[in-house]
Order: structure tokens, then sequence, then C-alpha cells
């Protein structure tokens, strides 16, 4: 008996293990899995108002190599991409470094006072700048107006990206600060004691230790960024009607998704745009986690 | 478990957010089949006696007091008014609900230039089995042509816009410019104003698809031309071209205060002497007694300014039907017709008029209490007069695009730069007109 069991055991089929997967692997195949699919299989598809639905196959995809609006959005997040995320990383790596080096003054003060702005609303943070950003009744207005010099409209066709940007920075700088400062908590203090006792400066320990320590973070904060970047939608969205002329239907990628579905009824074509962005993030995200691990 | 389930359900509506562009669904095609059974007038009778709920999205202000009413008469019926925004708004809204064949109001308020893309989409019930075309005497003709989509009626007029310029007295008495009577009057008062008073400016202006197309309108341009999926649209033509004469002097003078119509600013604007003049509808003093209090009394109405002296030209500005949705949430379309009845051809008439409406049907827009009508706002002026001459006088054989509210939505991508850019307006609505051309060749539309 005793040798006959395992052997049976073996030739009978497990399902233990499904038993505890089968419930996850559901709830995936249902909520991630079939909206993917489900998306792909629109985006094979064209519905018109007239002649109505019919199969296109790369119709749409083909369509979209082309759209130069579709294209000027996405050159839109690029630069948005490249030069604001390294502006907000540096500024939270920077608040992260000082919080931590404990010499601030009022440090709980200061990490709470940068991270507020995280637990505002975006919705409500986009309107706040908006009426800062006004140029007529708002307080640019009122700056033009009092000291009687005039500013450039940061909601005009040029200054709109960077205005937005500036949005974005103030709004997640605290949450990369806190990602990095929580990275820097769980280093071993005693690294600290043996680098001072060689003689290290604060420079050189932040060089030497602190940085390599936090790489992993640093990557992570990275590729939440580009993610965020490519999916900038609320704040363009909310400052649109202050800017009907400055920030078009087809200013970000989803932003043009949006208008695509919801005003041209497009929803195939918004389905492709979605699918190829989705590949993009994810090849440029895939990409920078493969070299900040190879780097490690 | 509990935890998995609440993170499966997290993720779920993660993914509806995300996936929004996935619940279009491909059944499109067949969703409401033009449904037009014969519904008598005893059928509504009695539907109405029998009672049930109403859905009806509208943001009209007045049909609040004709839902009142109506409920009072009909003590059966409960409508459900939903205010799901204004134009556009409304329309995103409902064209959701349309595709997701799920929550489509009863009954829905939709401006003439929408009418014919929802007609067009099979979201509207054909009211010819409702006997509708019996109405035809009970309305203004514009009007009437306007909840029309081939040879069928897809709606009641509900109230009609014939443009009008309302100007802020003040103003013009406080600076001695005259009321321009002309376009060219128009500018020279702009001019005069804007130096006078470098704050204030004639009117405002930010890149409004209705305002431009009325006033092409009005100039006798027909920039567009629909026959069956044959469309052409063209805004090089002479009614065009005049009004981008006038507005691109306007622009480059930088004599338009560049604040958007329906923002705050915008009536704060006509209460604190910013804004001058407004040319729009005839619908507008509802809004100036609820949204500009402060400004009562200052404010009077005059004829359009003309583009050629000595003529009487108008146009629509805006108007707006209930239409019956296929498909709509409660499924009783003869109740349904029974409200709209009562709202645009019946009692609600009249109390939509008392609340300051401007009304779509003869009865009363020939009515001499009407005409007579003074408005406090206006200084005691008889300003229906003025309207109802403008309505006659509304330059005939406009038409719209089939796919309008699209078109409108892309305005300020295209003709837009020209308010903030050195794009000229001629070459933005150039743009305009490419854009619009290339959707709808998209959408099987022939468009030239």
């Amino acid at each position: 008996m005793a040798v006959s069991q395992p052997a049976v055991a073996r030739r009978r089929r497990s399902w233990r293990g499904w038993q505890f997967v089968g419930p996850f692997m559901l709830i995936f195949a249902l909520v991630f899995l079939a909206p993917i699919v489900y998306s792909i299989y629109l985006s094979l598809y064209r519905n018109q108002l007239i002649g109505g639905n019919s199969f296109v196959g790369f119709d749409n995809y083909q369509r979209l190599l082309q759209d130069s609006q579709f294209w000027e959005s996405f050159g839109r997040v690029a630069i948005f991409l490249v030069v604001q995320v390294p502006i907000m990383l540096f500024l939270a790596l920077v608040v992260a470094l000082a919080i931590d080096s404990g010499r601030l003054y009022g440090k709980a003060f200061f990490r709470v006072s940068i991270f507020l702005p995280y637990a505002v609303p975006a919705v409500v943070a986009t309107l706040m700048w908006g009426f800062i950003y006004g140029d007529q009744f708002g307080l640019v207005g009122n700056i033009n107006e009092t000291f009687n010099v005039s500013l450039p409209n940061p909601l005009s066709p040029h200054l709109a990206l960077a205005s937005i940007g500036n949005i974005v920075t103030w709004e997640f700088v605290g949450y990369n600060m806190l990602i990095f400062y929580s990275a820097l908590r769980v280093i071993p203090g005693s690294l600290y004691e043996s680098a001072s006792l060689d003689g290290a400066g604060q420079f050189r320990i932040i060089t030497a230790i602190k940085l390599p320590a936090i790489r992993g973070a640093l990557v992570i904060a990275t590729i939440f960024s580009i993610i965020g970047s490519f999916q900038l939608f609320t704040e363009p969205v909310i400052l649109q009607p202050l800017a009907p002329n400055a920030i078009t239907t087809y200013f970000t990628p989803n932003l043009y998704a949006y208008q695509l579905s919801f005003s041209g009824q497009q929803y195939n074509y918004a389905a492709t745009v979605a699918i190829v962005m989705g590949l993009i993030t994810m090849v440029i995200a895939y990409v920078v986690q493969l070299r900040g691990n190879r780097e490690r | 478990m509990s935890k998995l389930l609440k993170v499966g359900a997290a993720a779920t509506a993660a993914l509806l957010s995300l996936g929004l562009a996935a619940c279009g669904g491909g059944d499109d095609a067949d969703s409401g089949s033009g449904s037009s059974a014969t519904v008598s007038d005893a059928d509504v009778t009695a539907a109405l006696e029998k009672g049930g709920n109403l859905t009806v999205w509208a943001w009209e202000p007045t049909l609040k007091n004709v839902v009142t009413e109506f409920q009072k008469k009909y003590p059966n019926v409960k409508v459900d008014l939903v205010n799901a925004g204004t134009g556009n708004d409304q329309y995103t809204a409902l064209q959701n609900a349309v595709a997701a064949g799920k929550g489509i109001p009863d009954v829905a308020q939709i401006e003439y230039y929408a009418l014919p893309q929802f007609a067009l989409g099979k979201s509207l019930t054909d009211l010819s089995g409702f006997g509708a075309e019996s109405l035809k005497a009970d309305f203004a003709p514009g009007p009437w042509n306007s909840v029309h989509s081939g040879n069928v009626a897809y709606g009641l007029p509900m109230d009609s816009g014939p443009m009008a310029l309302y100007y802020n007295k003040n103003v013009f008495d406080k600076y001695g410019i005259k009321v321009p009577t002309t376009w060219d009057e128009y500018l020279d008062a702009a001019r005069k104003l804007h130096k006078a008073d470098p704050k204030a400016y004639i009117t405002n202006d930010t890149g409004d698809a209705g305002f431009t197309t009325s006033m092409i309108w009005q100039a006798g341009g027909k920039p567009y031309t629909v026959d069956g999926t044959n469309v052409t649209i063209n805004f090089s033509d002479e009614g065009s071209q005049k009004f981008v004469k006038v507005w691109q002097t306007l622009i480059s003078e930088k004599l338009l205060a560049p604040i958007s119509s329906w923002s705050d600013q915008w009536f704060q604007g006509m209460q604190n002497d910013t804004i001058a003049t407004i040319a729009t509808g005839a619908w507008m003093p509802a809004n100036f007694v609820s949204s500009a209090p402060s400004a009562s009394g200052k404010w009077r109405v005059a004829d359009m300014p003309q583009w050629t002296a000595g003529q009487n030209a108008s146009a629509e500005n805006g108007g707006s039907a209930l239409s019956l949705m296929n498909k709509g949430l409660n499924n009783n379309q003869a109740l349904a017709y029974g409200f709209v009845k009562f709202a645009n051809d019946g009692d609600g008439v009249q109390i939509r008029v008392d609340g300051g409406a401007f009304p779509a049907t003869t009865k009363q827009l020939s009515d001499p209490k009407f005409l007579g009508t003074e408005f406090k706002y206006f200084g005691g002026q008889k300003a229906n007069e003025i309207f109802a001459k403008s309505s006659q006088n509304v330059v005939t054989g406009w038409t719209y695009l089939p796919f309008q509210v699209y078109s409108n939505s892309i305005f300020n991508d295209t003709a837009g730069k020209a308010y903030v850019s050195g794009t000229t307006l001629a070459d933005g609505l150039k743009a305009w007109q490419d854009q619009s051309a290339k959707y709808g060749n998209e959408q099987g539309f022939t468009v030239k």
C-alpha cells in the first residue's frame, strides 16, 4: 500500500492547483483578456452611418499609420515624456534625498505638504490651475492688470503643453517622492556609518550608496511616469473649455480616441488607436525596464 | 476570495473605463427599425389616462413648468425630466446610450442642426404613424421643415431661434455710438467702442460653429448641399466670403473679447459693460433674465445688422425639437407622443411662452398679446415684434450636414486656429471643410 499510493497519485491528474488558480484565471480572463480580445475584434471592422458594419481586415491599422492627427498627438505626448518626466523625477528625487538626509527641520510637515497635491483629485487640481492660468479673469490676468505687465497666456497654443506639464509635475512630485523616500528608508544605517568611517561625504554617500540602492524604485517610477504620459487625458480635457482653440480634440492619443469614439461614433478606429497606443507603451516600458535591470 | 473579488471588481471598473471604446457593439445597424406603427389620437389619449413613467432629456429651462402642469392634468403620468447637459454634451450622452442600447430616454430635446444626424442613425422615431403631418398648419414653416429629414417628421418643433442683435444701450449711449444696421457699421462701432474703452468689446467670440454657420446663413451663403448621401461642403461661396471679410477684420484688429459663450465670464461681461452686443436667437431673453440679472434695463433688441444696406435678411440660430427615441427606457411611445404634443402643440406652448421661451407655433407667433408683450428686462421693449419679423425674414434654402454634430465638434481644431494664431479665417474654414469632408467620406457619404 505504502508503495502504490504515490503511483496512483501520479497517474491521476491533480486539480488541486487549478482549484487555487481557477478563480483568479476566470476573473483575469473576464476582465483583462476579454476586453483586449474584443477591442482587437472591433478594430477589424468599420461601422458607417451609411453602409453599416463590415469587416475591413487591417484597414484601420493602415489608416492609423497615415493619420497625421494621430502622429501629431503621439509626438506631443512624446515631447511631454522627454521633458516633463525627467524634471518631475529629478525634483522628486531631490526632495526625497533632502527629507532622508535628516537635516531638514520640520521633516514630517515638509513631507506631507509635498505629498498633498497627489491627494487632490486631478479634476479639481486642473480646475484650480485653470483659474490661475486665466489671462482674462484668472491670476495671470490679475497680475497683468495689477503690475501693468503682459505675461504670455499660459493657455495659448504654444504654451498649453508646458502649462499642462506644470500641473502634472505639481500633482505627482509628491507621489514619486514617497516612492523614493520609502526606498531610501530601507537602506541599512550601518552602510552610512561605515561610509563615514571611510571618510565619505554626503555627496559621495548619495552617489555611491543611496542612488544605486534605489535604482529599482527609480525604474518603477520611470515606467509609471511613461505610462502616465502616454495616457495624458484628464488635464487637457478639463482645460479644453478654457482654451478650445489651443487644446484640440486630438491633443493627446487618449483624447483623440475619446473624440473618435464619442463625437465621431468611430468605435472601431478608436479601438485601433487604443491598441496601437497600448503596444507602443508596452514596448517603451519594457525597454526601460530591460535597461534598468541590465545596469544593475 | 473576497479580496480577489474586490481586486476583480476594481479591475473591471478600471477596464470598463479604459475599454470605453469597446462598448460600441457591432449590432448598431439593426437598432431601431424606424418603427412607423400606427398610433391613433385615441391610443394617445388612452395612454395618457392610463399613465406610466416617462424619461425626458432636455435642458430647456421652461420645460420644468410644462412638466408640472402636465402631471397635474394627467395625474397618472410621472415625468422624469433630466438635464443631461446642454447641446453637444447631451448628444454625446445620447449617442452613448443609443450605442449601448440601454438607458435611452423616451423623449429627447434635439436641436435642428443635430436632428438629421440622429434621424440618419435611426435613433429617432418616425412620427408619421402618429399623425404628426396633420399638425403642419400649427407650426411656422421654418421650424416645421427643420424637424423633417427626407420627408419624414422626426419630432415636433419646440422653439425657434430667429436671430436678433441684443445690445447694451448704456454702452452705446455712453460713447455716442449709433446702433449698427449693417455689418460695416458694426465694424466701425467695434473700433470706436474699443478705442473709447480698451476693456470693452463689441462682442465676444472664441470660435463658435453654430454662430459662424448662422452668420453665413444670414449672408446668403449655402456652404452645404445635401442630396441623399451626396453632400457638398464649400466655404468659398459668396455668402461665406462676406462673413469672412468682416470677421477677419474683427479678429485681426483684436476687437473681439476672448471669452467663450456660456462661460461665467460671458454673463459677467454682459453685466459689467465689457460685452456690448450679442447676435443670437430669440430664445436668449430667458437666459438674460436668469444669468445676467443685474443688467436688467440696460439691454435692448434690434434687427440683425445687414450685409447689404436696406435689406431684411435674417437666419436661425439654435432652436430645437422634442423627439421620440427608439427603444426608450419605458417603451411607451403613445404616452411619449402625448407629452411631446402637450409641450409643443398643446397647453405647454403658452406655459413656455410665459416663461420667456420663443415658440414655433403660428398661433402664438401671431397672437397680438404675444407680440405686445413688454419685456421688463429690455426696458419695456416689445421685443417679440422684432423676433417675429426676423422669423419671417429667415433666408430660405439653408441645410445642415447630416453629420453636423461631429463637424461642429472639430470647428475649434480647424477654424478656431484663426482666433489664436496667424491662420486666416478663410484657411481655417477651408480646413474645417476638408476635415468634415474626410469624416463624411469615412461614414459612407460622397462628399465633394
